[in-house]
């Protein structure tokens, strides 16, 4: 089957005022896809969406999002796509059920024309349907406006860090229903400063100060990381922290839950070496292993490569 | 007898029909970096507040640097620190400027003030940029920067609200070793967050369901007694059982 592209961005440049927030950025999302684009708060992430979204015009390059340009043929983009941005921003003084009936008018469709497709986000919520929109929890806000995002059946869905800030079950929860829309057909892209959910994306772009550091499938970008990679755990962690880091050789020294994560400037790292120095810095119950790296593993270490260009 | 940092007693809250906090009894030691986890909903915000003496209890008992929340709040607020991820810095001051704002809030002298600025600035690193606006400043020094001045007062405790959200990893560890540095100096650290690898980065640390404090101990301890390998499976066995929902 031949893969058709849906978003299509070329180098696109867009700054507000002093602030480039966006540099030369280029890539493409394949129809289908689940496209994760991982990076912290500034990165430009945002302004990327509006970019996609037609909310914004580029300062130089081109976007063409399910084959129309995003400067002249908005219009057209505009109703087949699905859109949630990061603040919350439903009527709160609306009840849920009256979001829902607006955005599927403002859409030109009805509730019940589409409501399989939302069915298994929204029917968590009819329980509360006469509630105004305000008074429901984090969780329940990121359920209604994802139903009021898909409710005009979008072929593109823009989700713009729906899972900041909500904890971890709500997190796989709303992932879960991201690869059941997926099956539905609905190329998405979705942004989240959250390193571990770029596991769950078909493709991810990691984003930093408004550059793309890498575009590949996580497997491919967890294994850019080529470095030997040993995980050290010690009685008192901020010593040991500070014991790593005045280590001869060391490289990078990173917590990372129970272990810290150690490589040295040139190769391999000896293992035996470092447990006999740790154990003469005081250090108690040190335990060393080799590790395997974490996709976080490699943005830092990307971060880090592009400080220093 | 330990002397604890905080000490609670079935401590409720209540609103109307609704047990937000619901009878939870836990000691927090001094000098220990103390996690707060729970899922959305589950009290945690509810259970902070009254901790940091801003919503009286409906009942139960809860001592902070051994002050009764309910009688003691005033003193006790000047006893902690607070940051939170809107971490409330005046983006159109300079950090000179904030820190002496805030070093006027808490009623520090005119005199230790301004010794107390050149070491805030010397220490975040800030030395170069204490006259910019915070808005130009990247997010990493804007934190390092709120959690200087959250501590400026010298609290006995400073309770952290989420202050990773967001942020690059490497600016979140960075966070940590500020964190770890604190504690060393003996103020006690109550933070929470929603990045279950921080929560390994505890001392101890508890899980609220429902209302209630459903696990409390070391994240060793705690991965013993769930038979789990993380903190994150844990969360997730603890906050699937949740009844309420996050409704």
């Amino acid at each position: 089957m031949k893969s058709t592209i849906v978003v299509e961005i070329n180098n696109v440049s867009k700054s507000f005022r002093q602030l480039k927030a966006l540099k030369q950025v280029s890539f493409a999302v394949e129809e289908g896809e689940l496209f994760g684009v991982i990076g912290p708060d500034g990165a430009g992430k945002t302004t990327l969406f509006r970019l996609i979204n037609t909310l914004l015009i580029p300062d130089e390059g081109t976007l063409s999002v399910l084959g129309y340009d995003t400067v002249n043929e908005y219009k057209q983009i505009r109703p087949l796509l699905g859109y949630m941005p990061g603040k919350f921003s439903l009527y709160q003084d609306l009840t849920v059920e009256e979001n829902l009936q607006f955005f599927a008018s403002v859409f030109g469709t009805s509730v019940a024309s589409n409501y399989e497709l939302i069915k298994p986000i929204y029917h968590q919520l009819e329980p509360f349907k006469n509630r105004l929109s305000g008074a429901l929890s984090g969780g329940m806000k990121q359920k209604l406006a994802l139903s009021c995002a898909l409710i005009h059946k979008p072929k593109l869905l823009l989700l713009d860090e729906p899972t900041t800030g909500v904890d971890a079950v709500s997190r796989k929860e709303f992932w879960d229903m991201l690869k059941m829309l997926k099956q539905e057909g609905i190329s998405i892209i979705v942004s989240t400063p959250y390193m571990d959910e770029a596991n769950l994306c078909d493709r991810v772009a990691l984003i930093q100060k408004g550059s793309i550091l890498q575009i590949d499938t996580p497997t491919s970008v967890v294994n850019g990381f080529t470095k030997p990679l040993l995980g050290v755990k010690a009685s008192n962690t901020y010593q040991l922290l500070k014991a790593l880091k005045s280590f001869p050789g060391s490289d990078s020294v990173h917590p990372f839950g129970e272990y810290v994560h150690y490589t040295e400037k040139d190769g391999e790292p000896d293992p035996k070496v470092l447990q006999d120095y740790l154990e003469q810095q005081g250090l108690q119950n040190v335990q060393i292993k080799l590790m395997d790296p974490a996709i976080e593993d490699r943005f830092m270490d990307l971060m880090h490569t592009a400080e220093e260009v | 007898m330990p002397e604890y940092a905080i000490q609670t007693e079935n401590l409720t809250r209540k609103f109307g029909d609704f047990i937000a906090v619901d009878h939870i009894s836990f000691e927090v030691q001094k000098g220990e970096i103390f996690g707060f986890l729970g899922a959305n909903g589950a009290g945690k915000t509810t259970a902070m507040k009254m901790l940091t003496g801003l919503l009286t209890p409906t009942s139960g008992k809860a001592l902070v640097t051994g002050r009764d929340v309910y009688t003691e709040a005033e003193f006790i607020k000047k006893q902690i620190g607070y940051m939170s991820q809107k971490f409330s810095l005046y983006d159109d001051l300079t950090p000179r400027e904030n820190i002496r704002f805030y070093g006027g809030i808490y009623g520090i002298s005119e005199e230790y003030l301004s010794q107390k600025i050149d070491e805030v600035l010397e220490g975040t690193g800030l030395k170069d940029q204490g006259d910019k606006l915070v808005q130009a400043l990247p997010l990493g020094w804007k934190q390092k920067l709120a959690f200087s001045i959250a501590i400026l007062h010298n609290p006995k405790i400073v309770f952290l609200d989420e202050p990773t959200g967001g942020v690059d990893p490497v600016t979140r560890r960075a966070f940590w070793e500020q964190i770890y540095e604190v504690a060393e100096q003996g103020i006690t650290v109550f933070v929470t967050t929603h990045y279950m690898d921080e929560a390994e980065y505890c001392d101890r640390l508890s899980i609220m369901v429902d209302g209630r404090m459903d696990a409390i101990g070391s994240p060793e301890d705690l991965k013993h007694e769930f038979s789990a390998s993380s903190v994150e499976e844990i969360f997730i066995k603890l906050a699937r059982s949740a009844k309420r929902g996050d409704g």
